[in-house]
């Protein structure tokens, strides 16, 4: 009798390799998934990285449950301009040193202050607004950096949108495609396990999208020249534990259905909050405090938000720790979830 | 000869239909044994139970005088009715994954030559027609070198040649040694290849035995066929039933039937006297045809 943890592994490794080849041999699945994430992030940074946006934002410190309102300071007021509430100070200084936001107004205290970046026109403009609304004076803060294009900062955005497709319908798809057609019976007649058989779709699955996304990212930094201040293994870590986590996802969504149109059905009730809350193309700084919360039980926002503070504020591996750890705990209760509703075959 | 597996009064209930009312039978080392029965008599459900894929409501199945453990599927080969493979895998490679997949395998070389796969080895499997995939799929299911092989309805839908040529493969295997376990539709099968049958209907055996004790044991007769239109010329003095523009009538002494219907007047041009078939056997015991 062989060694059952050598004839495990290899069962795992005859089947990653034979859904690779199907993947790989698949030219239009192979062509969408490069292409598209490119053509995006060209689009997108050909429309956004013209003219700033017509839109200021502030970011407004204020005691917690304050409505923001002209009654608070007259500045508040001001048209064309976006005020939204921060809850830290330090958290909003750096998004005023990456001009993710234009000026910060700080209401905690009697004796008011504000920053601005010493190298954001815009942040001028508002100073000079600010001059002009009347109203308390508040204590001039300067801080500074450099601009984040947009196309910067949108990146992370769209590859991480990228991926959770690719996670989620290349998945969620193919083993409700199996099934249906009554693969999934035939290899149950063979030896190979429950868990080995999806550890190999997960594995395959990773391993292509890692590749792919990989060869994305340098193109899109070579030829939109992409701030790049983090570390590449830590970007890396953090990709192979979402890309982990949201196939762990796909999983529990295919592990029992049968039907194609349900499985797309569910994956798109999945994926659109996900790409509607988790950051994609725009900030949800100024959301809700609750759909703050519901991103967070996202793969996809963990994934955004350290690839950002990788690739943007050149964040540590401790500083993107709690991204890590979120993701690591989604992959393991994704995984056992999708692994005890795992059946074979139809009905 | 030794019992390889057994039956024991095994039950399939679902909410609404029992699909399997209690069956009992055994199969012997090295034999071909055939389960027929029309659409819903609860064949496939019988043998997805001994396959292990299916667990009884009740009773059980033995395999060599044991339940079945979790080696069985390591022991035994599957052909199912129809089942899909992965795409843009060709011959080969699915030859090769399915092998790996087992801890004892059979020379892949030797499995191509059994099931004649070699002109189209490195052909996408998608691409092949009815007849190649059937092979293929024989020589997944004997790439563990099994000790029993199922085959379930492994050759319907193939034209007459393709099915012959099917029919030469799995005699191999059986001169290999093989048990077989065979569902089918074909009578014509099920007489070249089974050793032993047992048709079921509604979850029940109504008949087992070898074709031969099975033919004997319910007709002493032969079949006479000739045109309906010949055959109403005899006025019902003998009793026969119609199957489109034929007429079959059934009888212990053929010379008396042809001297009536000389008598009667009929044409003998397209008369044919043959002895009863399974097919009869089965209408006989089902009233339903087995391909309906």
């Amino acid at each position: 009798m062989s060694n059952p943890i050598g004839a495990s592994w290899r069962r795992l490794r005859a089947a990653t390799w034979a859904r690779s080849l199907e993947f790989m041999r698949d030219r239009s699945a192979v062509s969408w998934n490069v292409i598209f994430p490119v053509f995006l992030v060209l689009g997108l940074g050909y429309v956004f990285s013209g003219p700033g946006q017509p839109l200021f934002k502030v970011a407004v410190l204020a005691p917690e449950g304050t409505v923001l309102s002209a009654r608070l300071h007259p500045m508040l007021g001001t048209p064309q301009v976006q005020f939204y509430l921060e809850p830290e100070r330090e958290a909003a200084i750096h998004k005023v040193q990456l001009q993710r936001t234009d000026m910060l107004i700080d209401l905690t205290s009697a004796d008011g202050r504000y920053w601005i970046n010493t190298q954001s026109p815009r942040g001028k403009v508002l100073e000079q607004l600010l001059r002009g609304a009347g109203g308390p004076p508040l204590t001039r803060q300067l801080t500074s950096g450099a601009e984040t294009r947009y196309v910067d900062w949108v990146t992370p955005g769209v590859l991480g949108m990228n991926i959770m497709f690719a996670c989620l319908f290349g998945i969620g798809y193919v083993i409700v495609r199996y099934r249906k057609s009554g693969y999934l019976k035939r290899l149950n007649a063979t030896p190979l396990r429950a868990f080995e058989f999806l550890l190999a779709q997960l594995f395959s699955r990773l391993v292509l999208i890692v590749i792919i996304n990989s060869a994305v990212f340098t193109a899109c930094r070579l030829l939109l020249h992409l701030r790049m201040e983090g570390s590449y293994w830590n970007l890396l870590l953090l990709v192979v534990l979402a890309i982990f986590s949201m196939i762990a996802m796909g999983l529990v969504v295919s592990a029992r259905i049968s039907s194609e149109e349900l499985a797309g059905g569910i994956l798109n009730v999945i994926a659109t909050p996900m790409m509607v809350l988790c950051g994609v193309f725009f900030s949800i700084d100024g959301a809700p405090r609750l759909l703050q919360f519901a991103a967070q039980l996202f793969p996809l926002t963990h994934l955004i938000e350290g690839a950002r503070a990788i690739m943007l504020d050149g964040a540590t591996l401790a500083q993107i720790a709690p991204h890590l750890l979120a993701l690591a705990a989604m992959s393991v209760i994704y995984l056992v979830v999708g692994a005890m509703l795992f059946k074979w075959r139809q009905g | 000869m030794a019992t390889v597996l057994e039956a024991r009064n095994l039950i399939k209930q679902y909410p609404r239909v029992c699909a399997v009312g209690g069956v009992s039978f055994k199969v012997e080392e090295g034999s071909c044994f055939g389960l027929l029965g029309p659409n819903g008599a609860g064949k496939s459900t019988t043998i997805e139970m001994l396959e292990g894929l299916l667990s009884p409501s009740s009773g059980e199945v033995l395999f060599r005088g044991t339940a079945l453990g979790t080696h069985y599927r390591e022991r035994v080969g599957i052909q199912f009715q129809s089942t899909a493979l992965q795409e843009h895998l060709t011959t080969r490679e699915n030859l090769k994954f399915f092998s790996a997949l087992y801890p004892r395998r059979r020379a892949l070389p030797e499995l191509i030559a059994l099931c004649r796969l070699e002109e189209f080895l490195d052909r996408d499997a998608s691409k092949l027609s009815g007849g190649q995939r059937q092979r293929l799929l024989l020589a997944i299911a004997l790439v563990n070198d099994p000790e029993v092989l199922f085959l379930d309805e492994p050759t319907t839908g193939l034209d007459p040649q393709a099915r012959r040529n099917f029919w030469e493969l799995v005699q191999g295997a059986k001169s290999q040694g093989k048990t077989i376990v065979l569902t089918t539709h074909y009578m014509e099968e099920a007489h070249l290849l089974c050793d032993e049958l047992m048709i079921m209907d509604h979850g029940k055996i109504i008949a087992s035995g070898s074709p031969t004790a099975l033919l004997a044991g319910h007709f002493d007769e032969a079949v006479l066929e000739l045109p309906a239109s010949e055959a109403r010329k005899l006025g019902g003095t003998i009793a026969y039933k119609e199957k489109g523009d034929l007429a079959e009538m059934h009888t212990q002494d053929v010379n008396a039937a042809v001297a009536r219907l000389l008598q009667a007047g009929a044409s003998l041009a397209q008369l044919r006297i043959r002895q009863p078939t399974l097919e009869d056997l089965f209408l006989d015991l089902t009233g339903q045809e087995l391909r309906a």
